[in-house]
């Protein structure tokens, strides 16, 4: 018994396989959500199946490169469902609530014929299968992609350089760090120094809870390249528990270091030959500056 | 050939480095600036990297050779304009520039040479200019 | 790409940022492959006599990136771990150039035997 046959018996069936196959989908409810027509799945369905349809039809030499344009098909769908933000349920579901119109079309061609219905539905169970496996491994790594471009987001968004006056930059770093995170916040900053032409960037660690190894080691290349580049570092803000920590660890952290970002301020404003003077009349300054317009 | 040009800019020499450099550009840039320290008395050398998107340990050593001349002639050297990408490179790559001076700018680089001409021009006694 | 002058050196350079870019590569990721390149290809020309680099754009899957092949027959590295331990160098400045590129590089792997020539695979994933 050729594959052959596994695809005219499909073929001769497709009209009545799609429908089954898209009332199983829509009794799981893909549909429900609204994130995808009815038109889209249907031409999902159809494509697939008749990309099935080619692959048990075709000549023995055409398998291996049907197969491959199955597996691409498959793993455009897992992605776009991945990225739409279906559950991996959902999307394997797709595959597998196939089986069931395959299985009865071919039931009802080799019902005479038990052996070679065996030998057809593994065929059918196999490749299915098969795709299934597939179609999850393009959906996990789909969800990693999102996962960390949300990441790179979310770290641009909430670690802001700011300018505390001329030349002196500053970067109050919140959270935990991760390596990557880190990397891409070093990035923006030494960008800024460049767009600020500052001669000072403190770095503020006061509300990052944990420092390994690792993200000491990324924030000490930083400041090795702001050197590099004609700037200074000031690291502020580090908490005790990080300071042994960071001992223990045999981290050197060959920079000046400050304890609060105030000293640092006061430290790159000195460093830059600046003051901070009381003025004289301190009230009737502070009344114009304050107190609101009579 | 070319060969990258260098200005004087008072007692100081720019260069401005545009083009990514072969060996033998940097060789004849080499020779070239030494010849004109000597020429022109200069006590600062400028080296403008902005334009570089690549320095690699050969360009590193260049400016390292550079930097220990100008020192033997008198002169201060300041590289400047260093691109944030190539000095996160160079970090990794482990080539730390120790003689050479840096400045974010060809404004920044000035002003570091002239305070140095400030100072040892006092202790000339006010016989350097 | 052939590796026999210095001029070939600033080719590469090129042509690894140019594919680089083509990838998506970010812009510090760039700088740091194309840098490694052009210290591999410089050792493959001062220390190796000349040679070839082969480049090609890789993917599995999803992620894309390039692959860079470098082939030289000259002497080959009698002691490749030594080598590439920070700080060594035989005089001709193969120090620095191995152990920083492989810090440059996702991926580093370097076949050499004396008498048989050296050939060093690097690539950069996006």
């Amino acid at each position: 018994m050729a594959t052959a046959d596994i695809g005219q018996s499909i073929a001769s069936r497709r009209g009545e396989i799609l429908q089954e196959w898209g009332g199983h989908l829509r009794d799981a409810g893909t549909l429900n959500s609204g994130r995808i027509k009815q038109s889209e799945l249907d031409t999902q369905t159809r494509e697939f199946l008749d990309l099935v349809i080619k692959t048990f039809s075709g000549p023995a030499t055409d398998v291996e490169s049907h197969q491959r344009t199955l597996r691409q098909n498959i793993g455009e769908i897992s992605r776009s469902r991945a990225i739409q933000g279906f559950t991996p349920t959902e999307t394997a579901t797709f595959i597998f609530s196939l089986k069931q119109p395959l299985f009865d079309a071919l039931n009802r061609d080799y019902a005479k014929d038990p052996a070679a219905l065996a030998r057809a539905l593994w065929a059918v169970t196999e490749l299915l299968d098969g795709l299934g496996l597939y179609s999850m491994e393009v959906f996990q790594k789909s969800r990693e992609e999102v996962i960390i471009r949300q990441q790179k987001e979310i770290a641009e968004l909430s670690t802001p350089v700011v300018k505390l006056w001329d030349g002196i930059l500053a970067l109050p770093l919140i959270g935990t760090l991760d390596s990557e995170r880190t990397q891409v916040v070093m990035e923006n900053l030494l960008q800024s120094i460049v767009e600020h032409a500052a001669d000072y960037a403190i770095i503020d660690i006061t509300g990052v809870p944990t420092v390994d190894t690792l993200v000491a080691q990324h924030l000490l290349k930083t400041v090795a390249a702001a050197r590099l580049m004609g700037a200074d570092c000031i690291i502020s803000g580090i908490r005790p528990q990080i300071a042994q920590t960071m001992v223990h660890l045999g981290v050197e952290l060959n920079v000046v270091s400050k304890a609060t970002l105030a000293d640092a301020l006061a430290a790159a404003l000195r460093a830059t030959g600046r003051t901070v003077q009381a003025m004289r009349t301190p009230s009737a300054t502070a009344n114009g500056l304050l107190a609101p317009k009579a | 050939m070319d060969r990258i040009p260098i200005l004087k800019m008072g007692r100081a020499l720019l260069i401005t480095i545009q083009v990514d450099m072969h060996d033998q550009m940097a060789i004849a840039l080499e020779e070239d600036l030494t010849a004109k320290i000597a020429q022109t008395g200069a006590k600062g050398v400028l080296i403008d990297i902005s334009s570089l998107e690549v320095v690699d340990s050969f360009i590193g050593r260049m400016l390292d050779n550079i930097a220990a001349v100008s020192r033997v002639l008198d002169a201060e050297t300041v590289v400047v304009g260093m691109r944030p990408a190539v000095a996160i490179t160079l970090v990794e790559l482990g080539l730390t520039l120790q003689g050479v001076k840096t400045a974010l700018n060809v404004e920044r680089g000035f002003e570091l040479i002239s305070r140095r001409l400030q100072d040892t021009g006092a202790e000339d006694g006010g016989a350097g200019e | 790409m052939p590796i026999q002058s210095s001029d070939d050196i600033v080719r590469v350079r090129q042509e690894v940022r140019k594919r680089a870019a083509e990838q998506g590569l970010g812009i510090v990721d760039q700088t740091k492959f194309v840098t490694a390149a052009s210290e591999i290809a410089r050792n493959t020309l001062d220390y190796g006599g000349g040679g070839s680099v082969h480049l090609e754009v890789v993917t599995d899957g999803l992620r894309k990136g390039l692959r860079l092949i470098f082939e030289d027959q000259g002497p080959g590295i009698p002691n490749i771990e030594l080598a590439l331990t920070d700080g060594y160098t035989t005089g001709s400045g193969l120090g620095l150039g191995l152990s920083g590129s492989r810090r440059l590089c996702n991926e580093f792997a370097i076949e050499s035997e004396p008498g048989k020539g050296t050939k060093v695979t690097i690539a950069r994933w996006k």
